[in-house]
Parts: structure tokens; C-alpha cells; sequence
């Protein structure tokens, strides 16, 4: 350490100075005071740790951090419905911060940007968490861009209706001729108030709702959503469900990767990569329908185990599967490294460097592409990956080639995991039978799980009556968009849906 | 790549090959929706997805009917990038009041005559969302629907399945 770096904060003293919370597992919570917050948003800023989640509920705001390995909350009560900035230190806060004031009507104090994020002025009034909601002076059509100033620079206005099958969002390029010189994203348009849907509701219903926030990561966080109420009520999971879970996570992670890998070559004018990819995403998910009856395996993970049990006949599919792959995929891969191009389309092209990867906490392909080697199933880890061997790809370039190579990499990982987890699962119970635990207070959950795109935070308040008090899902993209933003800088706007697509990051799983 | 395709050619194609139980069901529905459309249409239908909230779970499977396996293209029947080429307005999502005037806008944009499909459970009647504060609930509350496809989300062969039905749909309305 230099003398200049200001001297390491532990996450660990900082929780245990403040208030620990009773029920909460399994890492800690601590109710802080004003003073450790700046201090907190401080630790963050200068890249000591790094910010998991910032939400809030009437009357507090919560952090998750990383420190390290260590994992931990900090809560701060705003009793005068005002907290501290953490955006105004900390840019990757900043919109998880417009996101609190529009939903809780909680003021970030200090925070230079006034404008609205998920609220676009069409909430009918007083009817959002009972908080007196006030539609925003502005319009969304009034939503001041970013300005960007300059001789001959043009503004280019794409969506929230794009041309393709995709979600919704707003995309405003400034333009210079052809190069971008700036991307402001606007989304929200897919905001449908999962988290207040969620207040009040049973364990069961809000599973449910979990498992729709994103529909390509469901599982991802269905299971988040399980392992917060099994860390809440301690609730042991049957073995053979857990590993259940690991091969329907791993199914979810190959069916995606195919799709896209073959999206990103089909950008970039490559259709036959597209053909064969999408064939094997197909191949894929049939096989998670005759294994676990549905295709994308919603509602299959539940709080206390899985839903479904695997039969004998379909491990056999299951092993197929693996055979198919291991057969095509390789002459795919040799395919695009061979291609020039369309290696001219995706090296060099949209750029995230290792330093804003790390700043924003970016998981996922687009973190990894970018050096930053986080993967939740290692840190925190959970079972059974700790007896799984499985190694998690890292590159530096950060360019489209690199987040394709991971993808590529994760799909053999992925096949040498569902190969290791095939042979190892053991027999037994798929579920709990101890359901809805009742007791006479409320308990704490928080988890964090390795979806497809990233890592997928849920924190959980199950109430005394054993409903949901108040739950909060955060989406790998939160810490994605601004980088998109920054990799397209400098880049031709023809680009654009090749980058976009090499990061497909989640609409409905950032607007919830 | 020159072996890739080769080998293409002599395998003959993916598209829908295994005579499996499912894909023998498939087979029947893709020949039952090739003979409507010619039959009926004699051309093409352009349809125009929008997301209107949805969970991306509808698109996914959308998405699907395009692949090598269920080639939607082939019945005549394909996805345009501007509701001014659209017959029909093919809907997911539980119309969020943030997507209802989008919504609403890319209706008004696609000439007439044109048809709505409101796609998947939460299209229908606004789903597990209903109630919402931020949800309008179902695609039939903003716009004139034609036919529900049910599912969450709905399988490709499901979303096959609703589209014959929109060309008898079709074919009753232009008659
Ligand atoms: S119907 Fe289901 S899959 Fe489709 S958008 Fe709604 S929740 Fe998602």
C-alpha cells in the first residue's frame, strides 16, 4: 500500500460497530449511522468494495457490499426521508438511487442527477407502496438526454419499439457522422412493480414472481429467490435437489449461450452460425421439457427444493444431449475462429476496460471479458459447485470477440459440469416437506446466485404471519447498461447491435 | 466451412426431421398451417412483435419459431421490422402503463386491415401481474384483440397452433 491510499475500512468492522440485525442470514446486517455511510460510499468509491445492491423500503435504505470474500448489508434509517448520496461518490449508484426516489419517494441527498429513471410520469398517483406518489413534472417524452456539444453532431432516437424481436428501451445516440459520440440508454418502459406485487404475497406466489422477472433467467432466480427463504428459515434442501438445481442452472446457461452466440454472429451477417446455434438452443430445451416438463423450467425450483424429479429414462436425454454437443459445437467454434470476417466485425469492437468493469462490479461474460474473474458460484459459492470442478474464463481484451470467447469457454464448462453432476447425483427426497415455517417474528434472506448473465442478488423480510414483507431482486444488467454505454463510444453506430447483443443485457430484469 | 456445408447438404436439412411423438405432432400442425396460408393467402403475413412488459420468457419462445426446426418462414408467415409493413401486431407482456402509449402508437402505425395477438398469460388478462399499479393489464384493455395465445409462455408449437388460427381468423375478415 501506498502512502497515499487512504488506509483499508474492513466491511467486517464496519458491521460490527453498528447495530447487528437478529434473523438475518447468512452474511450480516447492521443498522449504521450517517457517518459510516459517507465512510461506506467512500470504501466504495475508491475500489476497496464493491456494491452488490442499493435499495430501500419506507423508511431505510440498504446496501449489499463485497469486500474480498466477505459479504455484508448496511442499513441506514432515514427518518427524514433523506440519506446520503452514495451515486454522487460512487457512479454505478447512481441509478439504483433515481430508482429508490421514484419507487420510495426517498431523497439521495447530494445526488447531482434529478431526473426520473423508472417513473415516466404514467403511475396513477398515492397508489405506489402507499407512499403519496407525485407523477414527475416530466413526461417521458420530455426526458432531458444527456447533452453532448459540438460542430456537425446529430442526435439519433431508437426505440422503445426496436426493429428486432427484442425488449423495450429507448436508445439516444449522439452521433458524428458515423461515430457515436455518446449513448444514453432510457429504460423502465417494462417496470411492472414486481417488488410491491411481492409485499404481502405467500412464499409460493412470490416464487412465482421471481421466477418472471427475467424469463431467460429464471431459474437463476428462482433459485436466488429459494436459497434467500432457506437462509431466512433455515430451511435444510434435500441433496438430490441441490443437485437438481445445479443441472437446471447449467441447462438455463447453455440454451442461452447457444442463442446468443449464434445473435452475435448473426449481427455481424453470419447467419449459418446462427442456424446451428439456434439448433442446438432448441436441442437444449427440449430436453428441459422431457426432463422437467417446460421448456424454460419455470416454477421448477421452489423454496425447499425442486418441483420435478428427474426420471432414469431422462438421464439418458440428458447424456445424449452431452454427446450432441461435444459432436457440433467444436466444428462451430473452429467455424468463427476461422472466419475473418467476422472476426473483423467483433475484435476491436466495443471495448469495456478492466478498471470500469471493476468500478461498476460488472459479473457475468461482460465482466469476465473484462478481467474481472467474479463468479457467485465460487464467492459466495454454494452447493454443490464446491464439489464440482469447473473453472471460470477470464480475458482482458473486452472487446465483442472476448465476451464471445467466454461464452464459448462457459458452454464447455458447462457441458463438463452437467457430464460431473449426471454422474454424481445422488438419490433420495427433491423437497422439504416443512413448508411455510411460522414464527412470532420476522426473518431475513438475502442470496446471491451466478444466473447465465451474472450474478442475480434477492433479499428477502418473511413477516411473523409468513408472508413477504418486502423483497428486492437486483439484475446482473443494473451494473451492465452504463458499461454498454461506454463500450460504444468511439464505435460506428452500425455497431451497435452487435455490441448490444454480445452484452444482451435484461430489460424486464433491470425495470422489474 | 466448406465442410460445414457440405455436410449440410448431404444430411439434409434440421428443419423438424426426428419422427418422435412431439415432432410427429409438429409435422401434422406445420403441414395443416402451410395449406391455410397458400390456400387462403396465396402470399405472405407480416407480423410485428411488440413487448408490451412481457418477461422476455414469450419472446424467447417467439424467437424460437424462427430457428432451423420450426422455420416459420416457410408457411409464408414472417416478422417485419416496422409496423407500417405489418398485417398483424403480434403482443406480449402485461401492457405496462410505461408501454401503453408505445403501444398504442405502433397500433396506429400499421395500416389496416390488421389483426392483434396478444401472446401468453400475462397478454391475456395482465397474468401474475395483474393488479399491478404499474400494469394496465391484458392487451384487450388498449386494443382490439383478435386471438389469445395461452402459455407462459407458450411453446413454440402452441404459438404455431394460434397462428392457424389467426388465418382462419384472417381469411373469415377479408371474405
Ligand atoms: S406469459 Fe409468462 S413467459 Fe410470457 S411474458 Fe408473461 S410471465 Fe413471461
Amino acid at each position: 500500500m501506498t502512502e497515499t491510499t487512504p488506509a483499508a475500512i474492513k466491511l467486517r468492522d464496519v458491521i460490527r460497530a453498528g447495530r447487528q440485525v437478529e434473523n438475518h442470514s447468512p452474511w450480516a446486517r447492521a443498522v449504521i449511522n450517517h457517518e459510516d455511510w459517507r465512510q461506506a460510499a467512500a470504501s466504495l468509491s475508491d475500489g476497496q468494495w464493491t456494491l452488490l445492491g442499493l435499495w430501500a423500503e419506507r423508511d431505510q435504505v440498504h446496501m449489499a457490499i463485497i469486500d474480498g470474500g466477505d459479504l455484508g448489508l448496511l442499513s441506514l434509517p432515514c427518518e427524514d426521508k433523506r440519506f446520503p448520496s452514495v451515486g454522487q461518490l460512487h457512479p454505478p449508484a447512481m441509478r439504483l438511487e433515481r430508482a429508490i426516489r421514484d419507487l420510495w419517494g426517498l431523497e439521495p441527498e447530494g445526488l447531482a442527477d434529478t431526473r426520473p429513471w423508472l417513473d415516466h410520469g404514467k403511475w396513477p398517483p398515492a397508489t405506489f407502496n402507499d407512499v403519496a406518489h407525485e407523477a414527475p413534472p416530466l413526461a417521458a417524452r420530455d426526458y432531458a438526454f444527456l447533452t453532448a456539444e459540438g460542430e456537425s453532431l446529430h442526435q439519433i432516437p431508437v426505440g422503445p419499439v426496436h426493429a428486432g424481436i427484442i425488449e423495450p428501451g429507448h436508445f439516444r445516440f449522439t452521433a458524428n457522422g458515423e461515430a457515436v459520440v455518446r449513448l444514453e440508454v432510457r429504460l423502465g418502459y417494462v417496470h411492472k412493480g414486481i417488488e410491491r406485487l411481492m409485499q404481502g404475497a405467500s412464499i409460493e406466489r412470490a416464487a412465482m414472481l421471481a421466477g418472471r422477472v427475467s424469463g431467460d433467467s429464471t431459474l437463476a432466480y428462482a433459485l436466488a429467490f429459494a436459497h434467500a427463504i432457506e437462509a431466512a428459515h433455515r430451511i435444510d434442501v434435500p441433496p438430490r435437489a441441490v443437485w437438481l438445481r445445479a443441472l437446471m442452472s447449467e441447462l438455463e446457461r447453455l440454451a442461452n449461450h447457444f442463442g446468443d452466440i449464434g445473435a452475435v454472429c448473426n449481427d455481424a451477417a453470419f447467419a449459418m452460425m446462427h442456424a446451428q446455434c439456434g439448433h442446438l438452443r432448441e436441442q437444449v430445451l427440449r430436453v428441459a421439457d422431457r426432463c422437467f416438463g417446460h421448456r424454460l423450467m419455470m416454477d421448477r425450483v421452489v423454496p425447499g427444493g425442486v418441483e420435478r424429479d428427474l426420471q432414469r429414462d431422462s438421464e439418458q436425454e440428458v447424456h445424449s444431449l452431452l454427446v450432441q454437443i461435444r459432436k457440433r459445437f467444436p466444428e462451430l467454434v473452429e467455424l468463427y475462429d476461422n472466419t475473418a470476417s467476422l472476426q473483423d466485425r467483433t475484435v476491436g469492437t466495443g471495448i469495456v476496460s478492466s478498471a470500469l468493469a471493476r468500478q461498476y462490479g460488472c459479473g457475468g461474460y461482460v465482466g469476465r471479458a473484462s478481467g474481472r474473474a467474479f463468479d457467485a458460484r465460487r464467492t459466495p459459492g454454494y452447493p454443490p459447485y464446491d464439489r464440482l470442478q469447473f473453472e471460470v474464463p477470464v480475458r482482458e481484451d473486452g472487446d465483442v470477440d472476448a465476451r464471445l470467447w467466454i461464452r464459448i469457454h462457459e458452454v464447455e464448462q458447462s457441458v463438463a459440469l452437467i457430464d460431473q453432476i449426471i454422474r454424481q447425483l445422488p438419490r433420495g427426497s427433491i423437497r422439504d416437506p416443512a413448508q411455510t415455517v411460522r414464527t412470532s417474528q420476522a426473518h431475513e434472506g438475502v442470496a446471491l446466485v451466478e444466473g447465465f448473465r451474472g450474478d442475480v442478488l434477492v433479499w428477502v423480510r418473511i413477516g411473523a404471519d409468513g408472508n413477504i414483507e418486502r423483497c428486492h431482486l437486483r439484475d446482473p444488467s443494473w451494473f451492465q447498461w452504463p458499461l454498454l454505454e461506454a463500450a460504444i463510444e468511439g464505435n460506428i453506430v452500425a455497431d451497435f447491435p452487435l455490441c448490444n447483443k454480445s452484452f444482451n443485457c435484461s430489460y424486464s430484469g433491470h425495470d422489474l | 466451412m466448406r465442410r460445414m456445408l457440405f455436410k449440410s447438404l448431404v444430411h439434409g436439412p434440421l428443419t423438424e426431421a426426428a419422427p418422435k411423438a412431439d415432432d410427429a405432432a409438429l409435422a401434422e400442425l406445420a403441414a395443416q398451417v402451410d395449406r391455410t396460408a397458400r390456400l387462403r393467402l396465396g402470399r405472405t403475413l407480416s407480423i410485428r412483435e411488440v413487448d408490451a412488459g412481457s418477461c422476455n420468457g414469450c419472446e424467447l419462445e417467439i424467437h424460437a419459431l424462427n430457428n432451423i426446426v420450426y422455420d416459420l418462414e416457410r408457411f409464408g408467415l414472417r416478422f417485419v421490422a416496422s409496423p407500417r409493413h405489418a398485417d398483424v401486431l403480434l403482443v406480449t407482456g402485461p401492457v405496462t402503463t410505461n408501454m401503453r402509449e408505445a403501444l398504442e402508437r405502433t397500433y396506429q402505425a400499421t395500416p389496416a386491415p390488421k389483426w392483434v395477438v396478444a401472446v401468453g398469460d400475462c397478454a391475456r388478462d395482465g397474468g401474475i401481474f395483474a393488479g399491478s399499479y404499474a400494469c394496465v393489464g391484458g392487451v384487450s384493455a388498449v386494443l382490439p384483440v383478435d386471438l389469445h395465445i395461452r402459455g407462459c409462455p407458450p411453446s413454440p408449437i402452441t404459438l404455431l397452433q394460434g397462428l392457424l388460427a389467426l388465418l382462419e381468423t384472417v381469411e373469415r375478415s377479408v371474405k
